[in-house]
């Protein structure tokens, strides 16, 4: 199950759309840095909405992408935690520190557009 | 095979996938919470993944719980690994062999209310654990 990505503008997008396994998530993430550098994208938006279940595997690999991505000078946030998962991940004791979330796919461009509006 | 038992084999990284669905329909279906249902499947993903890591196959049963005062469900990861040699040090936060974020057995052990680990070096790992209906569990 590949992850769509979508480039809208300086950003891009990746809208999880079903479970994903771990070879499902590792290609997400070489994905988006190859992307991220093809298009000189300012940021990446995660939409995880979709996704119901967030082990240490899926959690780690998303805190990975997000520090890759950093290292190419760009910003991460990862929009759509379902209140659930959210429960279950800081029971697990999971937490994406120094990771930006948003509320939504919608709030996550907020975020974004704020951020950059205050560079330029 | 006892009744409403199911029986996921463990080989690659999409069966971890498979386990943990087959639990939230399970859990759904035993009249669990969304919220508990998703504490399962974590539950579920993180032993299935860890016998993937260590063991490379192995088994997830579940079964759902019936008795006169409560129900709820019983997850067995059993595999024939290679064991852990020192279980105290496995259930700590921070402790991992195989690169992970070292959460895997003391976070499952916080996502339910009953855990058990039986490990022998070179035989394998059994790790039972079950989650009881939150209503009927805490009043």
């Amino acid at each position: 199950m590949e992850v769509p990505i979508l480039k809208q503008g300086e950003f891009l997008i990746a809208t999880i759309q079903a479970a994903l396994s771990d070879a499902d998530l590792e290609q997400l993430r070489l994905a988006l840095v190859q992307r991220v550098v093809r298009f000189r994208s300012r940021a990446v938006i995660v939409d995880v909405t979709a996704m119901d279940v967030m082990d240490s595997f899926a959690s780690r690999t998303l805190r990975e992408i997000a520090l890759m991505i950093r290292l190419r000078g760009a910003e991460t946030v990862i929009v759509g935690i379902q209140p659930e998962v959210a429960f279950a991940m800081v029971q697990l004791g999971l937490t994406l520190e120094g990771v930006a979330t948003a509320l939504d796919l919608e709030e996550g461009l907020d975020y974004l557009n704020q951020k950059f509006k205050t560079i330029n | 095979m006892s009744v409403g038992e199911i029986r996921v084999p463990i080989n690659s990284d999409q069966d971890i996938v498979l386990a943990r669905q087959k639990g939230r329909l399970l859990a759904a279906e035993a009249g669990f919470s969304a919220v508990d249902s998703t504490l399962i499947a974590t539950a579920i993903s993180e032993l299935a993944r860890n016998i993937v890591s260590y063991a490379k196959k192995g088994e997830i049963i579940l079964q759902p719980l019936h008795n006169s005062h409560r129900t709820g469900i019983s997850i067995v990861a059993c595999d024939s690994g290679p064991g852990i040699p020192d279980i105290h040090l496995a259930l700590r936060d921070g402790f991992s062999t195989s690169g992970s974020l070292g959460l895997g057995l003391p976070g499952v052990r916080r996502l339910v209310d009953e855990f058990q680990i039986v490990s022998s070096t070179g035989q394998g790992t059994v790790v039972k654990v079950t989650k009881w209906h939150q209503e009927q569990h805490e009043r």
